[in-house]
């Protein structure tokens, strides 16, 4: 199933679903590349409210994510972070990115 | 408890989620059973990605109930084995980085269980051994 995305002026937001594991992180990054590729954004959202589980593949998608926007000058931002997720993104080194979004500051989800 | 599968990627979801229900009778906190489903996942996989780089072969499961809320999980593959494991334990090393690895899954297991053994033998496989301690629950008092 294609990920939900909305494209709002050169910000394109990818709402991730479901669990995130090393089988189903290669569909994913394939649609998430292939927007990218697409929309050509200048800050890519990818918002995690809807993924319910994810171990490390969630984070090599993640950091692919946010090399391939580098390699386009842009920069990327994880959102809407669950609780339950939050102890693995920040476990990864992701959090010295800069990149996830701190608790509390939530997004709605539109 | 002991399940037999083989190392298919559509299998990853099934291990973790068995494990998670039969260990479900001692009544975890749901981040207990969070951090068991996601070190479950990472050993999996590694069994996927490495121990059967180009073939598919058996990964079995062990989970065993011990004393005081403590639960062991063994993960078994008779795979390619591991030529030097404390090298594969390092953060960020990875051998697989094509498939976007983060070079993470020792560290996640680690990090996710109270203690992690790994035997192997290069050509024989590998078993990785999770072991998990629950917090008491007050139905026992």
């Amino acid at each position: 199933m294609e990920p939900k995305s909305v494209m709002h002026g050169s910000e394109l937001t990818i709402y991730l679903t479901g669990e995130i594991d090393h089988h189903s992180a290669r569909k994913m990054r394939e649609a998430a590349d292939s927007l990218i590729q697409q929309k050509k954004p200048s800050l890519l959202k990818l918002n995690f409210a809807g993924v319910t589980f994810m171990d490390s593949s969630g984070i090599g998608l993640v950091m692919g994510r946010y090399r391939t926007m580098l390699l386009y000058g842009g920069s990327v931002r994880v959102v809407n972070i669950p609780e339950n997720l939050r102890r693995i993104m920040e476990l990864s080194g992701l959090g010295s990115l800069n990149i996830l979004e701190r608790s509390g500051e939530l997004e709605t989800v539109k | 408890m002991t399940i037999t599968f083989e190392s298919r990627s559509s299998n990853e979801a099934f291990a973790r989620s068995a494990v998670a229900a039969f260990i479900a009778q001692l009544d975890p906190t749901i981040g207990e059973l969070n951090d068991i489903r996601t070190a479950v996942s990472e050993a999996v996989t590694n069994c996927v990605v490495h121990a059967y780089k180009d073939r598919i072969g058996k990964i079995s499961v062990n989970v065993r109930i011990m004393k005081e809320h403590t639960v062991t999980i063994r993960i078994k593959d008779s795979g390619c084995g591991i030529e030097d494991v404390e090298q594969a334990m390092e953060p960020l090393y990875t051998t697989a980085p094509e498939e976007e690895r983060a070079g993470l899954g020792f560290a996640v297991m680690q990090s996710f269980s109270d203690m992690l053994k790994v035997r192997s033998a290069v050509g024989k496989g590998t078993t990785v051994t999770l072991t998990k301690k629950l917090s008491p629950r007050l139905s026992d008092a």
